[in-house]
């Protein structure tokens, strides 16, 4: 009976986040700025092959390092490539990297968390690991990960996924353990409800809202750190462009066309920000008591 | 364990401080008498020193480390002749089996060791065992002997052509001579102190691998009288220390230069030039007279390239200009075609065989590929791309093969990887490849034995494994030969044979700038970046 | 208390243990052969082989793991197997410019985030609040070589204020030194800055809504007295939290600020190491980052007591 009660008020929980999310976008003007920017880059970059553009990868060298023009807006870099269409095109990598980064961290984080919190056998070892993980420079990390397995997409998403996961273990482990003690989730216990089902029935709903919060996060650290990356030499492959290795390849030329990293410097920014604010907005309204967790 | 870092660091700082006070006096008296302020050449290399055992490793940066610390018996001058260097002169008997070299006077090692014959004898048996040339010297040689202090005598088992131009070599490895107890290690590990009797003595304590090298003058070398020339000639110190600091980021080692803070940069990008020509105290100069070639190569041991139709038929696909624009940029450094394997403007220059280099055809391309019987397999371009020579070469040489319908991929690494990874015999598709790019310097490329890229000898050959009984034969030949005209007849014929088997495509001739403020004077014109003759004002 | 810090110190090591281990078992499993790179381009077969051996690299893993475990425990973290130099002389030649760079940034972002941070939530609303927090959102998204470019640019070309590159000791020249961590400092303060701007922000907000900081101004104390004696002192525990924790988010800029700078430090040498596969160098630089992440957590934990009487151990 009272777990009806408790079932039906949750319910009206999520109704009322739902509703706090539409509220949030009327109170916070720049969250609605960063949704909008954030479709704007998301249509640019995944639209890109068909706004009638020059092919990215084509080559002409005898073009090289041409300043902006009517047919090239951005100039041309290196290899005589259209440095407009790398921009637009080089959005896919880098946002597909920060979204897969982050949902992937959080699905396993997620796992490895709901574990943890509740299954008090492994918890101590669990955690053991996951602070050793966390002590290793995530950024290091990454590039040992990345030069060790060679330069691929699928490396680098992995790379940038696992010094993730610890972090967002604690964030899911810290929720289970608050919630563990609850009084409903006692009573499933007592009751002999299975683990899995009162973890998925009852302690997986609540981890939601701080997890999309943080998962905004991780896409936006991800897409700096995949430029960062390609910086030091351990990014994705450079014939495919992404805005990291656009700014990776063109550093060189920084001081005689500046353009070669601002603009695709410039769209990363942007969309970080977007990414950002977007996740504060969301914060806001889902888990006003969060704070960016680093 | 970090504690022991964290005392370094301390031990470290002690120093400093211990330092500071004489520093400070020095300091002091220096304004007082600037005749006696030490001259200092900041120099920002080509690469990173990694190693500093020149026998060891083959990379250019150790090489030019080595002719700063250590001296050669013989060296190459500007008219490609050997001349001698340690040595004050060599008798050949006359069925020209055996050579009698003496050593001059007054050479002595850094540590105050004289030089001696039995140094002379170590070293050229380690640089025997691991140079290439050298193990072709090594295998028609009966004995190398020290009959003397002063006097080596090295027996031939059968007449050889190249016996001066091998112990004079200019490049990689060039055979210097080091304390018998260090060319007493095993040629396959390091030596473990650098020691050696050049102009310039290795700092060991200021070396920070990935930052930076010193040198300081050896006061004890005695130069030859002649003037400098290539290798030969007298090797003056005019500073009192040479500090090489290594600055990954182009662009940031070209506003180093421009701000003064070093003086000499060796390989600026031809891109960089034109902001570097802006300040009007900054020379461009095209140190080395002979270029460099750039390389694409082949995999031999799997389809598609182990049909010489199909090799035929990317030479036919590529063009020369593509490759140098794309990595050099301004026409001025490189030239418009070069059909040369043995490189435009040495003495073996020649053009025979070189039209399908020079013209492009995409339809006799397609069709020899076709009759190659390539089945649209994937064909891997390794694409080192943090060095732009080979990366550029990697992504023009992908679009001109897909144009004749290959299936390229083109696998991302960096220069270390590729490296490593090229080294792999097994099948592309089992960790190997089909082709890599790289690059010579003419100063390897300019002879037939010296070109390893030519060599066909199977799976002892370089990287890419070709077989070619004939090109061997004509090499073995060439090096035999003592007669000039009679080597160039060889190396027509060699060529014509290149052209039809293509052990890889020569992607064009190109110059190396170098750049450096006006206050540095005697920079000397030569394949390899000398700091001797060089003074700062 | 004593005993308190004791055990944490004990703690660190099963945390170090399984750090080692990762980092060796990743290494060692994964491809690429550093003798290959060593041998050269006109090595056979066979001289690979014997370089192989000479490195040890023949023997089985748990061989090699055995003894550089006990080499490590001696304090000997072994030789880098391109320079030949030992790891810890490699480290000790790089300590001193990320030291000073990590410090310097965080003296710098810290004395500049901390008054914007709670400027900002005294002036919650206003658009003060909304340029703060705009800025320090931006500090997150820009890369860091962006805005070191940025510096190099305006502070050094431009205006010829600040060397380029390079790294001056501070024990040889306190001016040089000055000039040449300017720029470094304050391209990798970004980030930073961001982080501890908005943590002071919102944990100044929840302060400020205590009661003993209202009764503060109900007994008419100056709005400054306030804010620093009553709110700030009390927000300092999540504040030096995130100022510990954001050392790890300092680290991954380091090493790309270094290389932007040319600066000699460990982020320079991790990255080469990496690149070239120079294993005992790897394993090395990242024990020892881990074990300074460790620690100095470790010692923010105990710097609780002096911002917050109320904790005891």
């Amino acid at each position: 009976m009272s777990l009806q009660v408790q079932e039906l008020s949750f319910g009206a929980r999520l109704r009322s986040r739902a509703g706090s999310v539409a509220d949030a976008f009327r109170r916070n003007p720049t969250m609605l700025f960063g949704v909008v920017v954030l479709a704007l880059m998301g249509g640019l970059a995944f639209l890109a092959p068909w706004l009638g553009l020059p092919d990215p990868m084509e080559q002409t060298p005898r073009e090289r390092l041409r300043p902006p023009s009517g047919e090239a807006p951005f100039g041309t870099d290196m290899y005589g490539r259209d440095l407009f269409s790398r921009v637009l095109h080089g959005g896919q990598v880098s946002l597909v990297v920060g979204l897969s980064v982050a949902a992937l961290a959080t699905s396993i984080g997620l796992f490895i968390g709901l574990i943890s919190g509740f299954i008090r056998s492994v918890d101590a070892v669990i955690m053991r690991l996951m602070d050793a993980l966390m002590s290793i420079p995530s950024i290091l990390l990454a590039i040992a990960l990345v030069a060790l397995w060679g330069s691929s997409v699928q490396n680098v998403i992995l790379a940038l996924t696992i010094p993730e996961v610890p972090r967002v273990v604690r964030l899911v482990r810290s929720v289970v353990l608050m919630l563990r003690d609850q009084l409903y989730v006692q009573a499933a216990i007592a009751c002999g409800t299975s683990t899995p089902r009162i973890l998925i029935r009852h302690i997986l709903p609540n981890t939601i809202p701080p997890l999309i919060v943080q998962a905004t996060y991780i896409c936006a650290q991800a897409v700096i750190f995949e430029a960062y990356l390609s910086f030091v030499g351990a990014g994705t492959p450079p014939e495919i462009p992404s805005w990291g290795n656009i700014m990776a390849e063109g550093r060189m030329f920084f001081f005689q066309t500046a353009g070669i990293i601002l603009y695709p410097g410039a769209f990363l920014a942007l969309t970080v920000f977007a990414i950002n604010t977007f996740g504060d907005g969301l914060r806001d309204a889902l888990d006003p008591r969060m704070q960016r967790r680093v | 364990m970090p504690m022991t870092a964290v005392a370094d660091l301390f031990a470290k700082s002690a120093r400093a401080v211990a330092l500071s006070t004489p520093i400070a006096v020095a300091g002091l008296m220096s304004v007082s008498s600037p005749a006696s302020a030490e001259s200092v050449l900041k120099v920002v290399p080509h690469a990173d020193l990694r190693n500093v055992d020149p026998i060891w490793t083959t990379a250019y940066i150790t090489r030019n480390h080595g002719y700063l610390v250590f001296d050669t018996l013989f060296a190459l001058d500007e008219n490609l002749d050997v001349q001698p260097q340690m040595a004050a002169g060599h008798e050949v008997s006359e069925d020209g089996l055996t050579y009698t070299i003496t050593l001059r006077d007054g050479l002595q090692f850094h540590d105050g060791a004289p030089v001696t014959a039995e140094d002379v004898v170590a070293s050229i048996t380690r640089w025997g065992a691991r140079d290439g040339m050298g193990q072709k010297l090594m295998r028609v040689t009966d004995s190398i002997e020290a009959a003397d202090e002063k006097t080596v005598v090295l027996t031939l088992s059968e007449p050889y052509g190249l016996v001066l131009q091998s112990l004079g070599k200019i490049s990689s490895n060039v055979p210097f001579i080091m304390p018998r107890r260090l060319a007493e290690t095993d040629p396959n590990a390091q030596i473990e102190e650098i020691i050696g009797s050049g102009p310039f003595r290795f700092v060991a304590d200021e070396w920070q691998p990935g930052n930076q090298v010193v040198y300081e003058k050896f006061d004890g070398y005695v130069p030859r009288d002649e003037p400098a020339s290539y290798a030969a000639g007298g090797k003056v110190a005019k500073v009192d220390r040479v500090e090489w600091r290594y600055i990954p980021d182009a662009a940031t080692a070209s506003q180093a230069l421009l701000a003064g803070e070093v003086d000499y940069y060796e390989q600026p990008a031809v891109d960089l030039l034109p902001m570097l020509q802006s300040d009007p105290a900054i020379n461009i100069e095209t140190v080395d007279p002979l270029g460099t070639q750039g390389v694409i190569r082949f995999n031999f041991k799997y389809p598609p390239f182990d049909d010489k139709r199909a090799r035929q038929a990317a030479l036919w696909a590529v063009e020369q200009a593509d490759y140098m624009y794309s990595i050099m940029g301004d026409p001025q450094y490189f030239e418009d075609f070069c059909g040369a394997y043995f490189m435009c403007g040495g003495p073996y220059e020649t053009d025979i065989g070189s039209e399908p280099l020079r013209e492009k055809d995409i339809e006799k391309a397609t069709a020899l590929l076709e009759a190659s019987g390539y089945d649209g397999r994937e064909v891997l371009i390794l694409d080192p791309t943090d060095i732009p020579v080979a990366h550029g070469q990697a992504l023009v040489t992908a679009q001109a093969l897909r144009e004749i319908g290959m299936n390229v991929r083109l696998v991302a690494m960096d220069w270390a990887t590729m490296t490593s990874r090229r080294a792999v015999r097994e099948a592309p598709e089992d960790g190997g490849w089909n082709i890599f790019p790289t690059w010579w310097l003419a100063a390897d490329q300019l002879n037939p034995i010296t070109n390893i890229s030519v060599a066909a000898s199977g799976e002892n050959a370089w990287f890419g494994w070709p077989e070619n009984q004939k090109i061997e034969d004509l090499r073995n030949a060439f090096a035999r030969e003592t007669d000039a005209d009679k080597q160039m007849e060889i190396v027509e014929e060699l060529q014509a044979e290149l052209y039809d088997f293509v052990p890889y495509i020569p992607t064009g001739q190109y110059y190396q700038p170098t750049a450096f403020r006006d206050n540095v004077k005697g920079v000397l014109e030569a394949p390899v970046p000398f700091f001797w003759n060089i003074s700062v004002e | 208390m004593y005993a308190y810090i004791l055990r944490r110190l004990l703690a660190t090591i099963p945390i170090m243990a399984i750090v080692a281990v990762f980092v060796f078992m990743l290494l060692h499993l994964s491809p690429g052969d550093p003798a290959v790179i060593i041998a050269g381009d006109f090595a056979t077969e066979d001289q690979v082989d014997k370089i192989r051996e000479q490195l040890g690299l023949n023997d089985p893993l748990y061989v090699q793991f055995g003894g550089w475990l006990f080499d490590l425990l001696r304090g000997d973290m072994g030789d880098s197997i391109y320079s030949g130099l030992p790891v810890t002389t490699l480290i000790g030649q790089r300590v001193e410019p990320t030291l000073m760079l990590t410090l310097c940034t965080m003296v710098i972002a810290i004395s500049a985030a901390i008054p914007l941070g709670v400027i900002a939530a005294w002036k919650v609303g206003t658009w003060i609040d909304r340029a703060v927090m705009t800025l320090a959102v931006f500090g997150f998204s820009v890369p860091v070589f962006v805005i070191g470019y940025l510096l190099i640019l305006g502070g050094s070309r431009t205006l010829g204020w600040f060397p380029v590159q390079g790294y001056t000791s501070i024990f040889e020249s306190v001016p040089g030194f000055l000039s040449h961590i300017t720029l470094p400092a304050l391209t990798l303060g970004a980030v930073y800055m961001a982080l501890i701007a908005r943590m002071t922000r919102a944990t100044m907000l929840e302060v400020l809504n205590e009661d003993y900081v209202r009764t503060a101004y109900a007994k008419g104390l100056a709005t400054r007295k306030v804010l620093v004696k009553h709110a700030l002192k009390n927000a300092m525990v999540p504040i030096s939290t995130t100022i510990g924790l954001g050392v790890a988010l300092l680290i991954g800029g380091v090493v790309v600020t270094e290389s932007v700078f040319a600066i000699p430090g460990l982020g320079r040498l991790t990255v080469d190491a990496v690149l070239r596969t120079d294993y005992p160098v790897i394993q090395g630089v990242i024990l020892v980052f881990s074990f300074t992440y460790v620690l100095l957590n470790l010692l923010i934990d105990l710097t609780y007591v002096l911002f917050d009487p109320r904790i005891r151990y």
